[in-house]
């Protein structure tokens, strides 16, 4: 039996001259998105605003606009009635009340879950959720806050064990990723609330290990190849590593694909942005993070003071044993 | 590299078996044979975030200024009461505006004394051996005592710890099955009930202070001057919901929740109505019992968290330290203050700032559907490998089947829950344990094709991969700690998986398959399809 190969074997192809239209598809990319995300702004949950949402599963179709209208009739505020799954499970939100006490985002809901059970019987409440003003803007900041600190302390790692080229490279390709997904998130109006930063981190997560595993090959083949010039290593670089990138983009790309079409409705948004991160992650690290190394001219002399140390540190991770 | 002593062959082994076995009672635990699994394994399993669960979340905040508040109002009574004391010292003009107290003493040359009184109510407070209170005296007669942050830090801290334990009370009180009542922050409590569907109650129950007092009602009280929210000097204005109209009571309480030594819901043996049955302990019966006979003929209030709930006459003499509560409960609502009373005041008033209930059905949908979506997707992995890799793709196989079960292992472990982004967690664990795998089987292919022998390729293969392997999952690592210490709720419930997933991952795609391969090679292969 012959193993099944997605690539051939020893490819050629000339990625690096497709660099100038990449950079300039890339740069659309995030002016789009930026522009998006300006003028749309990103569709927050009440995760990161306060308010409440109630999920109900109705037991036969509703009206839209008549439990629009006996919700209004409540006074808590101007409803957002969406659908989620199938047309009977319904989602209803509401902003959080003018003159906010700590506790009227609570009873808010409250009141909302009351009067559905009573209008509709045999509706489903699936969940109730209310956030006050003050706890949201809490959770934005932390949420932020651990997105930005996760990856600078990633540029400074890889600034280490790379160069310094590297880790400016790695952060603005990871910068291009975060804005596309994020101006994705704008143009959809999908919601973005915490499990959608964990959706982030995870697409940083997946970002770098592609881009690592294309510099440590750049890394190796400058050392390899002294007097070949950047881009025709960044080029052999990136074909050497193609098979791996397709093998593993495709059995990453497959359970996500699963969990978007068959997934709980809860986290379809959260697998389509990581379905997304991917491929953006995937066109960052072959042209915005070597683009990057072109730029700052990466020569093998960056390595020469390195080269022993960074060796000493591989050693570590992968002991020779005889 | 390939060549493994037989203690690391043992050592990996014990490892895998281990990690796999403390899997065991979480993955049971949904069919019939998990509940008769001997309780001591059943301690080791991943607990199911609320939002695969179901269940009922409600975060509390303490409004701490009621601290500062309440600590001016003891301390002004406690120093009123020390200068009424034998011999009596004169002061007046006592207050408690500003966050401070302040007073006048009448006779100069009694200042001394009056500080030496004053002293011994101050404590030590905090570790900086600072006392709790500041006294000074300004003017050579006023006597002006300021709370210090240290000793109201102190008196924050011991009122939510105070909170909290009467928080835990009340919910055990409902019966709700494995509730978790965790402090966080400095002021703000958790609560959370697996499987509860509908938290009304409950916050009801949080919602209420239960500081019962019983006031005299003040009898002489002008009706016009009540209207207009006015009371007599030494009484109060309360709102009396059952009446309508609000009511004067005298200031100084008879008695309060403190003496209370037990309260139930009863029924009214006259009218059948609900009421709620009280009873003193030995020293609030003695007090009641003297207070009723002085007081025969005129009507007290009973009031509940500034509220009154009624006002009976005293008919006589009330004996044997018990008295009830009546005021048109219905059974819940007197059950609801029962349990309030008997589970003590609590010392600072609670708000519900953040409240999810999800209920059993969309979470076990959520698991259902990420089960399928989780299987399918691990299935599509494992015919690709297989296909991709022949041999080598059975151990990469075999290894992410054991590293799913290890981080299920680890976390039992460690007791974790698995959320919802948690489960991302886990798609980006398989996808980096499946990408090592990758990195390592390509490298071997390619060293093959250079034309190196097969140990030596395999050797190679797994020498160069693993530096790729090492620092991306050095860099993850480091996100993952990032989002564990600065996250909030879901974004550290991923870190933990992906925490778990990194030391896992690594342990099985590269030693686990790098044993397996090591003993196939000890057959000394001739070829390797790769």
């Amino acid at each position: 039996m012959r193993p099944l190969k997605l690539v051939p074997d020893n490819t050629n192809i000339d990625f690096m001259s497709f660099r100038k239209i990449a950079a300039v598809i890339s740069t659309v990319m995030v002016i789009a998105s930026l522009a998006l995300l300006v003028t749309r702004g990103l569709n927050f949950g009440i995760d990161f605003v306060g308010g409440q949402l109630v999920r109900v599963t109705f037991s036969q179709d509703v009206e839209i606009e008549q439990l629009r209208a006996r919700v209004d009739a409540l006074g808590v505020g101007e409803p957002t009635i969406q659908q989620f799954g199938s047309a009977r499970d319904i989602a209803i939100r509401l902003p959080v009340p003018e003159n906010e006490t700590p506790a009227s985002a609570s009873q808010a809901a409250q009141k909302l879950r009351d009067t559905i059970e009573q209008a509709y019987p045999g509706a489903r409440v699936g969940s109730v959720e209310a956030v006050s003003g003050k706890v949201s803007g809490e959770l934005f900041e932390k949420g932020a806050l651990a997105l930005g600190l996760a990856m600078i302390a990633i540029a400074i790692y890889i600034w280490f064990r790379f160069e310094w080229q590297f880790g400016v490279g790695a952060l603005l390709a990871l910068a291009q990723d975060m804005i596309v997904v994020l101006g994705f998130f704008a143009a959809t109006q999908l919601e973005f609330d915490l499990n959608t930063i964990a959706a982030l981190l995870t697409i940083i997560g997946y970002s770098l290990n592609d881009k690592i595993v294309i510099f440590d090959r750049v890394r190796e083949n400058l050392r390899k190849f002294r007097r070949m010039g950047i881009v025709e290593i960044l080029n052999l670089s990136i074909n050497e590593t193609l098979s791996r990138t397709v093998m593993t983009s495709l059995s990453i790309t497959m359970p996500l694909l699963v969990l978007v079409f068959f997934g709980p409705d809860v986290i379809f948004g959260f697998s389509l942005a990581m379905a997304l991160g991917i491929i953006v992650g995937t066109w960052s690290s072959m042209f915005v993070g070597n683009g990057i190394l072109i730029q700052f001219n990466v020569s093998p002399e960056n390595f020469d003071r390195k080269a022993v140390t960074a060796n000493a540190n591989a050693e570590r991770v992968a002991p020779r044993e005889r | 590299m390939l060549d493994f002593p037989p203690w690391k062959k043992w050592l990996t082994w014990a490892t895998v078996i281990v990690g796999v076995l403390l899997a065991v009672p979480t993955l049971l635990s949904g069919t019939s044979i998990g509940p008769q699994l001997p309780a001591w394994m059943n301690k080791t399993k991943v607990n199911l975030g609320l939002d695969l669960a179901g269940g009922s979340y409600i975060l509390l905040e303490a409004q701490t200024s009621d601290v500062r508040n309440q600590r001016l109002e003891t301390m002004r009574d406690t120093i009123l009461g020390e200068m009424r004391r034998a011999p009596r010292i004169a002061i007046g003009d006592i207050s408690t505006r500003d966050g401070r107290i302040s007073f006048m003493v009448r006779d100069v040359t009694q200042i001394d004394a009056v500080r030496e009184r004053l002293l011994p109510l101050t404590a030590g407070a905090g570790l900086t051996g600072q006392r709790d209170w500041n006294i000074e005296v300004r003017d050579t007669t006023r006597v002006v005592m300021t709370p210090t942050e240290a000793g109201l830090a102190q008196a924050t801290e011991q009122a939510m710890v105070d909170a909290t334990e009467v928080v835990r009370r009340r919910v055990d009180e409902l019966g709700t099955r494995e509730p978790t009542i965790i402090r966080q922050g400095s002021n703000r409590i958790v609560v959370q009930v697996p499987g509860l569907q509908d938290p009304q109650a409950l916050k009801e129950l949080l919602g209420k202070t239960a500081r019962l007092e019983f006031k005299l009602v003040d009898t002489a009280a002008d009706p016009a001057q009540l209207a207009r929210g006015q009371a007599p000097i030494g009484s109060q204005v309360l709102p009396y919901p059952s009446s309508g109209a609000p009511i004067a009571v005298k200031r100084s309480t008879i008695i309060s929740g403190d003496q209370i030594a037990d309260a139930r819901q009863e029924y009214d043996p006259q009218t059948g109505a609900p009421i709620v049955g009280i009873r003193f302990n030995s020293e609030g019966g003695r007090r009641f019992a003297r207070v009723t006979q002085e007081n025969t003929g005129k009507p007290f209030a009973i009031i509940v968290d500034n509220s009154v709930i009624s006002a009976p006459n005293i008919n006589e003499q009330i004996l044997g330290g018990a008295a009830s509560i009546s005021g048109g409960f219905t059974v819940e609502s007197a059950n609801q203050l029962a349990i309030a009373l008997r589970s003590g005041k609590l010392p600072v008033d609670l708000t519900v700032i953040e409240e999810s209930t999800i209920s059993p059905e969309l979470g076990a949908d959520s698991i259902q559907s990420g089960v399928i979506a989780g299987v399918i997707g691990t299935l599509a992995i494992v015919v690709l490998m297989l296909f991709a890799y022949l041999r080598f793709g059975v151990y990469a196989n075999i290894a992410l089947v054991v590293n799913v079960l290890m981080i299920l292992g680890v976390m039992a472990l460690f007791n974790a829950t698995l959320t919802l982004p948690g489960i991302a967690g886990f798609v980006l664990t398989i996808g980096a344990a499946v990408d090592a795998n990758v990195l390592i089987n390509e490298r071997i292919r390619e060293e093959r094709r250079r034309g190196r022998s097969v140990n030596s390729a395999v050797e190679f293969g797994y020498k160069e991969a693993t530096r790729a392997i090492f620092d991306a999952n050095v860099t993850n690592a480091i996100a993952a700690v990032m989002m564990f210490v600065f996250g909030a709720g879901p974004v550290r419930g991923f870190a933990v998986v992906l925490i778990i997933g990194i030391v896992t991952s690594v342990f099985t795609a590269v030693t686990f398959t790098r044993l397996m391969v090591a003993d196939w090679l000890k057959k000394r292969p001739r070829e390797l399809v790769i």
